[in-house]
């Protein structure tokens, strides 16, 4: 998974410009940069860079043959990049494409829901604003799995939706068991890594921005679309990131939701390691995945430096 | 006044919760007027520019602007733009599109865009800046900024929050002058809040001080220091020397007073007095002497050099007198021996012509 690693990249980036001088202390000092930089680099070597090592070689490997049957244990290791060239068949192709389209919606949704909540929670008095926040994150403290279940409570066919349309005599949809259910999954899961790192911009952002625009002429939408939009691009991007690549890997969401109608790579992926035990394959199929996440956050450097300046 | 250009007039302004921000304001400022809201932070000064603006909505009262009520008019309609105090420079964009941005989102055809920026960047002499971003830029750079962006617009009015308050010391004293020029040579009302008297009275032509929402008196800036209408105004401009005194008796438009450590007195007044009053003086209008000055009609005293302030040009006395408060006398340093010629613990006679004073009601 390659959510540890994003996390530093953003953490890294958005610290640059002010720990200069703290971080060249404590580098001075042998024993006290290795008191603090020890235990989490014992944590990414052995928990993270070690296994994702294992897997990289496992995804240039094959199972082995012994006496002319397919072991189930034993593997030959480094054999070439049939994996690879596996991972490309169209089959998988079409799969990761449509992982990544259902992605992208479920982002941009997320973005469009998430903006206003977290304009709201801004300008929300102080006395609302913590208990405003705490709904925001109050879904964390339920587990993923219970709540996806309570969605197949919400939208089966006898599910609560279904009932209220009933009652105007409309109904009952199909809407479980699609890309719709998938995808308004992901946005309900998601919604919290979109509305936080929106709303800490959004906090920071100095509003009388907002009234110059006005006072220059503007009207309230022309400086939400030259001035708010702008200024929050850096929120925006990091919320962007923080939903798209885990929606990219997501597979409980899709395989509760979605059903055999609605598969994602994820699903694929986990299929490999679990029923049909083909750890090199899917070791594959995942660093298939992880390099598009890679391109996704290279799409994020470029367009932060477009925007350089605005991490006021 | 021939019709004035910003007319406000009873505008209260109250925040939920009761704070009564401004109170029942009444203010005329006339065409091409350098206009001073000049008051200590808190009473309101801003939210009375950010009204004017339509930044901020009267509870009560009318704003008028070029003869239109302004009531239902959004900031983006006003013929107002406003230098805000943190000049609120646009940092994704270059100076030259923050100076177009206000030409550009009301539909100014390009051309005319592209000229009117180039002059009014020229104007603040920025103009071989126009592609730099907001922060390669200092602080009085981003002021300019703030300034041609406001000025290109052609406001009928032009609003300033505190402009001078973020410069150091040197750039405030080449700002304050830069910005009078500016006034004179665009020819637009400029409307000024700051909280520095220094910066109210060497800018403005007309001021108007105000404490708590309220306005406590509008005067050009001469009149200002030399006829504070009340105790507040004679404290707040400049240094003053308030001495309490009693009434014990009136005829016609003179009083007669007790003032603490001064003996009885006599005023002229045309306003009206309750039993207690204030004598008001300016330290540079105190005169010091060793002997008792002899000539007729001073108010003197004698009292004890408490402390001597030496400040190059000037020094700054502290007398302190039997039953009365310490006063404050400001000598020219004129020659270059000696300094003020005093020294602590000596004794020495203050004294004053009365019409360097002045009696204040309230």
């Amino acid at each position: 998974m390659p959510s540890p690693f994003l996390l530093a990249s953003i953490q890294g980036s958005q610290e640059q410009g002010e720990s200069g001088r703290v971080l060249d202390n404590w580098k001075d000092n042998k024993n006290v940069f290795w008191t603090l930089a020890g235990p989490g680099t014992f944590w990414l070597l052995v928990f993270f860079i070690l296994p994702l090592g294992f897997l990289f070689v496992m995804s240039f490997s094959d199972k082995a043959v012994i006496d002319g049957e397919i072991s189930i244990t034993e593997y030959d290791y480094l054999t070439g990049i049939s994996n690879y060239i596996r991972s490309v068949d169209a089959l998988y192709l079409t799969i990761i494409w449509k992982s990544i389209w259902v992605s992208a919606l479920a982002t941009v949704l997320c973005l469009l829901t998430a903006y206003p909540i977290a304009f709201g929670i801004c300008f929300a008095s102080e006395r609302w604003k913590p208990l405003l926040l705490l709904l925001v994150v109050l879904p964390f403290w339920i587990n993923l799995l219970i709540r996806t279940y309570a969605l197949i409570a919400v939208f089966r066919s006898q599910g609560y939706v279904n009932l209220a349309l009933g009652t105007v005599g409309l109904g009952p949809f199909d809407m479980l068991y699609n890309n719709f259910a998938v995808i308004f999954g992901l946005v309900y899961v998601y919604m919290p890594f979109m509305v936080l790192p929106l709303y800490a911009t959004i906090e920071r952002l100095d509003k009388s921005f907002l009234e110059a625009s006005l006072d220059l002429g503007a009207s309230q939408f022309t400086t939400f679309l030259k001035v708010t939009v702008p200024l929050t691009m850096p929120g925006i991007i990091t919320g962007v990131i923080l939903v798209f690549i885990p929606c990219l890997g997501s597979f409980l969401t899709p395989d509760l939701l979605g059903g055999a109608n609605a598969i994602m790579i994820g699903n694929v992926i986990e299929r490999q390691f679990k029923a049909a035990n083909d750890w090199p394959f899917g070791a594959a199929l995942s660093f298939m995945l992880m390099y598009a996440t890679f391109a996704a956050l290279m799409l994020r450097a470029f367009l932060a430096k477009r925007s350089a300046g605005v991490d006021v | 006044m021939t019709d004035p250009i910003v007319s406000i007039r009873g505008v209260s302004k109250r925040f939920p919760g009761g704070v009564i921000a401004v109170d029942n304001i009444d203010i005329d400022i006339a065409q091409n007027e350098f206009f001073a809201l000049l008051g200590p932070s808190g009473c309101g000064k801003t939210t009375l520019l950010r009204m004017i603006s339509g930044l901020e909505t009267p509870t009560e009262g009318q704003i008028i602007i070029a003869g239109q009520d302004m009531a239902l008019t959004p900031p983006n309609k006003r013929p107002t733009n406003m230098v805000f105090q943190s000049y609120a420079v646009f940092p994704h964009m270059t100076v030259e599109d923050n100076v177009a941005y206000g030409l550009r989102v009301t539909g100014v055809p390009a051309d005319e865009t592209t000229r009117r920026t180039a002059e009014a960047l020229e104007m603040v002499k920025l103009s071989h800046l126009a592609k730099r971003k907001p922060d390669q830029m200092s602080g009085g750079q981003r002021q300019r900024v703030a300034l041609a962006r406001a000025l290109v617009k052609r406001p009928k009015v032009l609003l300033l929050d505190e402009p001078l308050s973020a410069l150091d010391a040197k750039l405030r004293d080449d700002m304050r002058m830069e910005l009078t020029r500016l006034q004179e040579t665009v020819g637009i009302t400029f409307i000024i809040v700051t909280h520095d008297q220094d910066e109210a009275l060497s800018m403005a032509s007309r001021i108007a001080v105000i404490d708590k929402g309220a306005v406590q008196q509008i005067a050009a800036p001469s009149e200002l220091y030399e006829q504070p209408a009340t105790r507040f105004v004679a404290d707040f401009i400049g240094k003053v020397n308030l001495i309490d005194a009693k009434v014990l008796s009136r005829s016609g438009k003179s009083i007669s007073c007790e003032a603490k450590g001064l003996g009885k007195l006599k005023f002229d007044t045309d306003k009206t007095c309750g039993d207690s009053v204030a004598v008001a003086v300016r330290p540079e209008k105190l005169k010091i002497s060793k002997a008792e000055p002899k000539a007729a009609g001073l108010i003197k005293v004698q009292g004890k050099v408490r402390d001597v302030a030496y400040y190059g040009d000037t020094s700054h006395i502290v007398v302190s007198i039997k039953g009365g408060p310490d006063l404050q006398v400001n000598v020219q340093n004129d020659s270059r021996t000696g300094g003020s010629g005093v020294e602590r613990g000596q004794a020495i006679w203050v004294s004053w012509m009365p019409d360097d004073s002045l009696v204040l009601t309230e």
